[in-house]
């Protein structure tokens, strides 16, 4: 689904942030991407949804070379992919129903179409009573759920998920790894980046972790021992 | 480290369905209450109805230049130059004679001594003692409606049989006046383009303000796969709206001063106040190719306000 082959980033005429990344997300997948504060987490992750290109080295998602995509389709190749922040990125003038109908309404779809999908996910991810709520009156928690459920609505086939937990309690964000486990059931693969040790311990996955712009992949939780 | 492989309890808590309606899609994406809209829609209404006014004068200029320029083209004037001792008085008899018994000529009316002295006057005050001067007689024709004469062989026929005779089709007036009549045009052109282009520059900054103020907005949509057509269209929505009320507001202002105005000079028709304004500025009725014509500016206003939103957009984001 993915593979990264020595990829470098730098930003502007700095030093590279990332470098010689070599690995590949497997589809139906679950994996941690972990690494201290500033080894490039975040950079990989905007890597991933497609938000820079690579300075150097070859990145394919889903069978496509991204550096030959053209604009169009860098947003139809969007659509495959669900992205979750830390900070939610919910926008506040919108009612929860409608943040989390916004890819299908970027689709151009029907409302009727999906309608009842949208409620009916809602509802799973406990905020059926939310539905008419702005987001600046929603907890932490639900604003997180909000986000998840705008993520995976339209059904991606990757969803990424960067610091889903930071700003939740540890209960929540027990419940917030149900969530994407659950997920990753349904067939969606799953990279969560975090440096929550014990999130992670949570739930047996591979883990990539970076260090100073490189990585090492693990197979099996172990092996980071 | 110690790993745990039991199973998750995976159960979450499923709320019951809501009571009230559905809050279906109706919020824009791009919050209207971010594009300062009041200052851009006070703009446009003002730069309308300048449009609009520059074009309904023109129109009304244009339409005097040509009423005056069909009156001038159907008369024609023989003035005879008084030669020698001759009888003048006699010449222009001739001459009125040679007129009257022309193809085309409609209506021929010399004009007597007491009337050319009187035509002198704004120069020459009045009791003018016509005798004593060399001044031309003028006989005034006036052409057929339906059939062109042939003015080139009334002038040489004149020339021949009368003495001091020449013709003045008033050909370098007319020509004056039609050239007057399309610089005006031209120049309410030129005004009209500086006014388009002063409304795009205004609603490129509006725009690119907008952009920045709902940057995060834009962000997401492009997250979730929003394509640039997309997004370009959501801006291009706001715009369109604030083209047309700005449009609608100051072509609506322009459309009400021109029927104003043109009731006023029915009002005062057949007074000498009246009489003045008819003189200086005709009927002032633009009818109803004029009161089209503004209805297409504010059509066009719009239209402009709108591509140069989405114009903008599509720029911004291509850089991004």
């Amino acid at each position: 689904m993915v593979r990264f082959e020595n990829v470098g980033l730098r930003y502007g005429m700095g030093p590279e942030v990332l470098r010689d990344l070599t690995f590949s997300i497997e589809p139906r997948s679950f994996q941690f991407l972990t690494g201290p504060s500033g080894a490039g987490k975040t950079s990989l992750l905007r890597l991933l949804f497609l938000s820079i290109r690579p300075t150097r080295g070859l990145i394919t998602l889903f069978g496509h070379d991204v550096a030959r995509l053209s604009k169009d389709a860098f947003a139809t190749l969007r659509r495959r992919i669900g992205v979750v922040f830390q900070d939610f990125r919910l926008l506040d003038h919108m009612t929860t129903y409608e943040n989390v109908a916004l890819p299908f309404r970027v689709q151009g779809r029907d409302e009727d179409s999906y309608r009842n999908e949208v409620i009916e996910l809602l509802q799973w991810v406990g905020l059926g009573d939310k539905l008419s709520a702005l987001p600046p009156v929603l907890s932490g928690g639900e604003k997180q759920r909000a986000a998840i459920a705008r993520a995976v609505i339209a059904r991606p086939q990757l969803l990424l998920a960067d610091e889903p937990t930071g700003n939740v309690d540890p209960e929540l964000a027990q419940r917030l790894l149900r969530l994407f486990i659950e997920l990753h059931k349904s067939g969606t693969s799953i990279v969560i980046a975090t440096h929550d040790v014990a999130l992670m311990d949570q739930f047996d996955a591979p883990r990539l972790v970076l260090d100073e712009g490189r990585m090492r992949q693990y197979r099996f939780v172990h092996d980071y021992d | 480290m110690a790993h745990s492989r039991n199973p998750i309890d995976l159960s979450l808590q499923q709320q019951a369905a809501p009571r009230e309606a559905y809050p279906w899609n109706e919020t824009p994406i791009v919050p209207p209450d971010s594009i300062s809209g009041r200052a851009l829609v006070a703009v446009i209404a003002i730069m309308t109805f300048l449009a609009c006014i520059t074009t309904g004068a023109v129109m009304l200029m244009y339409a005097s230049a040509a009423d005056w320029q069909s009156e001038i083209a159907r008369e024609v004037t023989i003035q005879v130059r008084p030669a020698g001792k001759g009888d003048v008085e006699a010449e222009v008899q001739k001459a009125a004679e040679i007129a009257r018994s022309f193809p085309g000529i409609a209506e021929v009316r010399p004009y007597t001594k007491e009337q050319s002295a009187s035509l002198l006057e704004p120069w020459l005050g009045s009791g003018l003692a016509i005798e004593d001067l060399p001044v031309p007689r003028v006989v005034v024709l006036k052409l057929t409606a339906d059939a062109i004469p042939d003015l080139a062989g009334l002038r040489k026929l004149l020339s021949e049989r009368v003495s001091g005779a020449s013709l003045d089709d008033h050909r370098g007036f007319v020509d004056r006046m039609r050239a007057m009549a399309n610089s005006a045009v031209a120049a309410g052109l030129l005004i009209l383009i500086l006014m388009l282009a002063a409304t795009v520059l205004s609603v490129t900054f509006a725009t690119k303000g907008a952009m920045a103020a709902n940057r995060p907005i834009v962000e997401v949509l492009h997250l979730i796969g929003a394509k640039d057509g997309f997004i370009a269209g959501e801006f291009q929505r706001h715009f369109l709206k604030l083209g047309i009320k700005g449009g609608a507001i100051g072509g609506g202002a322009a459309m009400a001063l021109f029927g104003l105005v043109g009731l006023t000079g029915g009002w005062l028709a057949g007074t000498a106040g009246g009489d003045q304004f008819a003189a200086l500025f005709g009927t002032f009725s633009i009818g109803w190719q004029g009161y089209a014509a503004l209805a297409a500016q504010i059509l066009l206003i719009a239209a402009v306000t709108a591509g140069a939103s989405r114009h903008t957009v599509n720029q911004t984001l291509a850089s991004v």
